[in-house]
């Protein structure tokens, strides 16, 4: 895959965000997926590699995808998997972060994985536990291991594209800016591939000074900001922001930013449509178009996820990683 | 000369005319070529195993089957593995099954990189039998494993190192000393 590039310098303990990894730590990880995918294709889909190791799934949000996928990426390379979901038990009961933390220090895990609604709690962990840290989604702030399996199937697409490499790819992000961890993971890795990245929405789902920040061209129509782009990665519009005034309702959202066979014709010919899941059928996206296999490779992401998870669990598990 | 200089076990010429002797006798021991796999075990045993199979295919006149193990996955030193470990994907598509597999690496060493190697092997399938050669069988095992056909014995030390580089004229093994960071 990316055998060109060797300067594959994975040099961290956790995997935080999408902000300070270079393009050679994204291709390396890139090229251990590919390993792993292949595991994950035969008959038996299990390898020793992490035996001994243990790995929590720490999830203070709900997130049945997600928390399957690490947890099977985990399986898979035999370390033991335990799932808390901190969300439905002990915090109802009142119990804080460091209580939660101290909980976790003296089971002495390897890898925790974490999803929080709060942005910034990975980080508290990471300063505060021994073991790494994997961000699975915290608020509105990252969700690192869906862009590089985001990364992972443009990257298996880019022959169909006629490309080499990212330099120069027109990458139109979708719908619900504002309250997305995935865009902003997406813009980052995407950045540092080379690609150029566009953020498509309305302007009450849009973030303030989104274009120094993220180093994007932002559109306020749909047609506009996917005409001639080579992926359209749609959002999820989430339930909850619907009630609110963000949007006037879910059939106007559709109207305008939906997105229909119509509106992908404008992009280019040999463009892929992406969705991170679970996806709103008629809302930000028409049926017709998420199950048009000859376009839409939302199912393709969830198997990427598998083996970028497994990538980066073996990455952070190489004790070299941990200084 | 320094001791940190490399020793050349074999030239490139040398190197070449082992693997033909090693192929004459790994022909010499099949019987029924349609039975024969050849894996070779990434990244040094791949290359060693395209120049054999190539040389089998010439002696036996047949086309055997080629596949590439790699055995990243199943070492037992992933404490000491070191921070970029280069993992390329083990590439099996024929069947294992009742297969005599020709199981090939450049060096044996300790004997750790044929014990994942052969338990990786069985997560694809149950081969009849398997047969292992090496390039160089450079002692120091501290796992009883052995070839079935080796190009070359000698005794290197633990504070040394075997390996088959590159060079302008060709494929050659070279021993070098190992120095001790203080």
């Amino acid at each position: 895959m990316a055998t060109a590039m060797k300067a594959n310098l994975w040099n961290r303990k956790h995997l935080l965000s999408m902000r300070d990894i270079g393009r050679g730590e994204i291709l390396s990880i890139l090229d251990t997926a590919a390993s792993f995918r292949e595991v994950n294709h035969r008959d038996i889909k299990k390898v020793p590699t992490l035996r001994g190791k243990t790995i929590i799934n720490l999830f203070y949000e709900n997130s049945t995808r997600t928390r399957t996928s690490f947890e099977l990426a985990g399986k898979r390379m035999s370390a033991d998997v335990i799932n808390m979901s901190v969300a439905s038990s002990s915090v109802k009961k009142g119990e804080t972060l460091i209580d939660t933390l101290a909980t976790l220090q003296a089971m002495n895990p390897d890898v925790v994985v974490v999803r929080h609604s709060e942005s910034g709690a990975q980080e508290f962990l990471a300063r505060n536990l021994n073991a790494a840290i994997i961000n699975a989604g915290d608020g509105r702030h990252a969700h690192p291991t869906q862009a590089l399996l985001d990364i992972l199937t443009i990257h298996d697409h880019l022959p169909i594209m006629g490309r080499e490499d990212f330099q120069g790819l027109k990458v139109a992000i979708c719908g619900d800016i504002l309250h997305s961890r995935v865009a902003r993971s997406n813009a980052q890795g995407l950045a540092t591939m080379g690609a150029q990245v566009r953020f498509v929405g309305p302007p009450t789902l849009m973030p303030s000074k989104v274009e120094e920040a993220f180093n994007v061209k932002v559109f306020h129509h749909m047609e506009e900001g996917i005409e001639g782009v080579n992926v359209v990665m749609m959002l999820r519009l989430q339930q909850e922001r619907m009630a609110k005034a963000y949007i006037p309702s879910v059939r106007e959202y559709f109207h305008y930013w939906g997105l229909t066979r119509k509106r992908l014709a404008l992009a280019s010919e040999t463009a892929i449509v992406m969705h991170p899941g679970p996806m709103n059928r008629g809302v930000e996206i028409a049926s017709e178009v998420a199950d048009d296999l000859e376009r839409s490779v939302i199912l393709e992401q969830v198997a990427n996820g598998l083996a970028i998870r497994m990538a980066v669990l073996y990455r952070l598990c190489t004790p070299g990683s941990r200084s | 000369m320094s001791k940190d200089q490399p020793i050349v076990v074999l030239s490139p010429q040398e190197t070449l005319v082992t693997l033909d002797t090693l192929a004459d006798r790994l022909a010499q021991s099949i019987a029924r070529p349609e039975k024969r796999v050849v894996v070779g075990i990434r990244r040094g045993g791949a290359l060693v195993a395209r120049m054999l199979r190539e040389r089998l295919n010439r002696l036996l006149d047949h086309n055997l089957p080629l596949g590439f193990l790699d055995i990243s996955f199943y070492r037992d030193d992933l404490d000491t593995v070191g921070p970029n470990p280069v993992v390329a994907p083990t590439d099996l598509e024929m069947d294992l099954d009742d297969k005599r597999i020709i199981l090939i690496d450049d060096v044996l060493f300790t004997g750790r990189t044929i014990r994942a190697g052969l338990n990786a092997l069985f997560d694809y399938g149950r081969p009849e039998r398997v047969d292992l050669v090496v390039l160089v069988d450079r002692g120091c095992r501290q796992l009883p494993i052995q070839p079935d056909f080796a190009g070359v014995v000698l005794e290197a030390g633990r504070n040394e190192t075997v390996k088959l580089v590159e060079s302008p004229e060709g494929w050659m093994v070279v021993l070098k000393h190992i120095t001790k960071a203080s």
